[in-house]
C-alpha cells in the first residue's frame, strides 16, 4: 500500500475485509511479580478501528505499549501484516506504526518548537521532503503554518494534541495506537479531535487500535471492541451489539451500566469482578 | 428542600487575580443558593467553577482577591469570618474534596493515621475510637482491605484509592455542606457510581448540602437535584437536572451535542462555536 494510493482515500471494503493488519496471540506481560496482561488475543483489518476498553489497572493501556515496543516483557506473537515482531522493534516498524498518549502536555518537549517536534521522526526515518511533509501535515490536523515555530506552552491542550497526532503522522504510518487520545480534555476540544481522527482514518486508510476507559468514545470511533478486566479481555464484540446494550458477560454489562450515569438502584448493585 | 432557609447562599461573588498582563476576572458574579440539596457546578477548564467553590471556604490562592455582596453559611458570614473561625468551619461543618489526591494528602504519613487525625482535630475521640471510625469509612469507600489501606503511603495507592481516601476523610466529621471538586474523575466508572451512592445517601439520610463540581454533563444530569452552568467566569444557565434535555442557552446546548453517546450514533459529532456574545450577555 504505497502513501499515494492511501491519499486518495478510502481503500476498496473488500481489500479491508481480508488481511489482517495487525494480529496478537496468546500476549502475556509480567512486571515482576504482576500478571498484567493475561493471554490477550485478536486480529484487526487493514482500516478498522478497534477499541480496547476497561478500568484502571485492566491491562489495556500495556497491550498497546507491548504492541508499541515500549514494554520488553511481554510473550506470545505478534504480527504486523503476517510479519511477527521480536522483543525490540526494527526502524521499519514505527514507520508503519505510531503511537499517541493521553497527556498532550506530558508528551511534547517543552523546549521544542512544533517545527522540531515534527522534523525529528522525519531524520530518523531519511525522509528528505520535510518542507512539504511539515506544512502539508500540520494542515492536515487543522493547524495551519502559524503554529509551524511555536512552542509547547504557546499551544492550549487540543492544539497540542493535534501536534501530538500530526507527529504520528508525518511518517504516513499505517497503523495509529491511540492510548486515551482525548481523556485531559475538555468535552468541546474532544469533540474536535474525535472528528479529525475519523476525517483522517477514511482519507489514509488507516488502522486504528483506541484504548479509552470511556464506552461512548469507542461506540463513536470503532466497529469492533474488547473488553478487560484484570488482564484479561473477557469479551470481544461489535460496537452494534454494545449500543443494543447485548453484551454476553456480566462484567461488560455493568461497565455499559455504569456509563450510563449514575442510577441509585444500579449503584448498590454493583460488584467487584476478580 | 428549597422551602427551608438555604445552607450556604452566595450573591455576586466575584475572584480576581491581579497578573502582570492585567486583572484576570476568573469568577465575574455569581450568585446561588445550596440547600439540603445536590446541586452541580459544571463548565469546562477555565470556567471558574473551581475558583467559586475554593473562595466559599476562603482557600482562594494568593494573590486572589474575593468580593461578594453576600456569603453566609447558616447565618455565619463567611466574608467577615475571623481565620479562627474559619479554622472551626473548614474540614468541620463546610469540608471539600479536591480533584487530585496526590496534591491533598501529607506524603510522609500514613493514610489512615491522616484520617484519623483529621477525626481528632475537630471531634474529642480516643486514638482507638479514632482509628476505628477511619476503618469503618475506608470500607465505606469501598476499599477492598481498609486495614492495607490505613497503614499505607500515599503514593503505594492507586489515584483512585487515594480520592477514596480522602473522601473518607472528608465524612468522616460530618460536615453539613460538601464542596465536591472533580471528587470521582480520577475513579473508574463502576467504583464513582459507589462513591456517588454514598454521597447520596449522606444527602437524603443526613441532610447535608452538596456542591458537586464536574465537567461531566451527563453524570452532572444523573445524580444531581440541580445544575449551574459556568462560562468564562459566570452562570449562563442554572435549571433542574432533570431538564438539562432542554437547556437554552447556546453554550449548555453545544456542550450536549459535542458528547458521544453509546446510545445514538453519528457520523460527526458537534463542535462548539464560541460566540463572543456569550461572555456578557444574558444568562439563559
Amino acid at each position: 500500500m504505497t502513501a499515494a494510493v492511501r491519499r486518495q482515500g478510502r481503500l476498496p471494503e473488500l481489500d479491508l475485509a481480508s488481511q489482517a493488519v495487525l494480529e496478537v496471540e496468546s500476549l502475556h506481560v509480567r512486571f515482576g511479580e504482576v500478571h498484567a496482561v493475561r493471554g490477550a488475543q485478536f486480529s484487526i483489518a487493514a482500516g478498522e478501528s478497534y477499541g480496547i476498553v476497561g478500568e484502571s489497572g485492566s491491562g489495556k493501556s500495556t497491550v498497546l505499549r507491548a504492541i508499541a515496543g515500549l514494554n520488553p516483557d511481554w510473550s506470545g506473537a505478534i504480527r504486523v501484516a503476517g510479519e511477527p515482531l521480536g522483543p525490540r522493534r526494527e526502524r521499519g516498524f514505527y514507520k508503519r506504526v505510531q503511537m499517541v498518549f493521553q497527556d498532550p502536555y506530558g508528551s511534547l518537549h517543552p523546549r521544542h518548537t512544533v517545527d522540531r517536534v515534527l522534523s525529528e521522526p522525519l531524520a530518523i526515518h531519511g525522509i528528505d521532503d520535510a518542507e512539504n511533509r511539515i506544512e502539508r501535515v500540520l494542515k492536515e490536523v487543522g493547524l495551519g503554518p502559524a503554529f509551524r515555530f511555536r512552542f509547547p506552552h504557546q499551544l492550549s491542550g487540543g492544539q497540542r494534541q493535534r501536534v501530538a497526532i500530526a507527529r504520528a503522522l508525518i511518517v504516513e504510518p499505517q497503523i495509529l495506537l491511540l492510548d486515551e487520545p482525548t481523556s485531559s480534555l475538555d468535552v468541546s476540544v474532544q469533540a474536535e479531535i474525535l472528528n479529525l481522527l475519523a476525517r483522517l482514518r477514511s482519507q489514509h486508510g488507516l488502522t486504528y487500535v483506541l484504548v479509552t476507559h470511556n464506552l461512548a468514545v469507542v461506540a463513536h470511533m470503532c466497529e469492533r471492541l474488547a473488553v478487560m478486566n484484570q488482564g484479561r479481555i473477557v469479551e470481544e464484540m461489535t460496537v452494534a451489539q454494545l449500543r443494543a446494550h447485548e453484551p454476553g458477560e456480566a462484567y461488560t454489562r455493568q461497565l455499559l451500566r455504569a456509563s450510563l450515569g449514575y442510577d441509585r438502584e444500579a449503584a448498590r448493585a454493583m460488584v467487584t469482578f476478580d | 428542600m428549597t422551602a427551608q432557609a438555604p445552607l450556604l447562599s452566595v450573591e455576586d461573588l466575584r475572584v480576581e487575580f491581579p497578573t502582570r498582563t492585567g486583572l484576570v476576572r476568573a469568577v465575574r458574579g455569581v450568585s446561588f443558593d445550596v440547600g439540603r440539596e445536590k446541586v452541580g457546578i459544571v463548565g469546562e477548564s477555565g470556567s471558574g467553577k473551581s475558583q467559586t467553590g475554593r473562595a466559599i471556604l476562603r482557600l482562594t490562592p494568593r494573590p486572589g482577591v474575593v468580593t461578594a455582596k453576600r456569603m453566609t453559611f447558616e447565618g455565619i458570614d463567611l466574608l467577615t469570618a475571623s481565620e479562627r473561625a474559619m479554622y472551626d468551619i473548614r474540614g468541620k461543618r463546610i469540608a471539600m474534596v479536591l480533584q487530585d489526591p496526590k496534591f491533598s494528602l501529607n506524603p510522609v504519613m500514613s493514610v489512615g493515621k491522616q484520617i484519623a487525625e483529621a477525626y481528632r482535630a475537630h471531634a474529642p475521640l480516643s486514638r482507638g475510637a479514632a482509628r476505628q471510625h477511619a476503618l469503618d469509612m475506608l470500607s465505606a469507600v469501598k476499599m477492598r482491605d481498609p486495614r492495607r489501606v490505613y497503614d499505607s503511603y500515599p503514593h503505594e495507592l492507586s489515584g483512585g484509592m487515594g480520592q477514596r481516601a480522602m473522601i473518607a476523610m472528608m465524612l468522616g466529621t460530618e460536615p453539613d455542606l460538601l464542596i465536591a471538586d472533580e471528587p470521582t474523575s480520577a475513579l473508574d466508572v463502576t467504583v464513582q457510581m459507589q462513591v456517588l451512592a454514598i454521597l447520596d445517601d449522606l444527602v437524603s439520610q443526613r441532610g447535608m448540602g452538596l456542591i458537586f463540581i464536574s465537567h461531566d454533563l451527563n453524570l452532572v444530569a444523573s445524580f444531581c437535584d440541580r445544575v449551574l452552568v459556568m462560562y468564562a467566569g459566570r452562570i449562563v444557565e442554572q435549571l433542574r437536572a432533570s431538564e438539562l434535555a432542554s437547556a437554552r442557552h447556546p453554550y449548555t446546548q453545544g456542550l450536549l451535542a459535542a458528547l458521544p453517546r453509546i446510545d445514538q450514533p453519528t457520523t460527526e459529532l458537534a463542535v462548539l462555536r464560541r460566540d463572543p456574545a456569550w461572555i456578557d450577555g444574558p444568562a439563559a
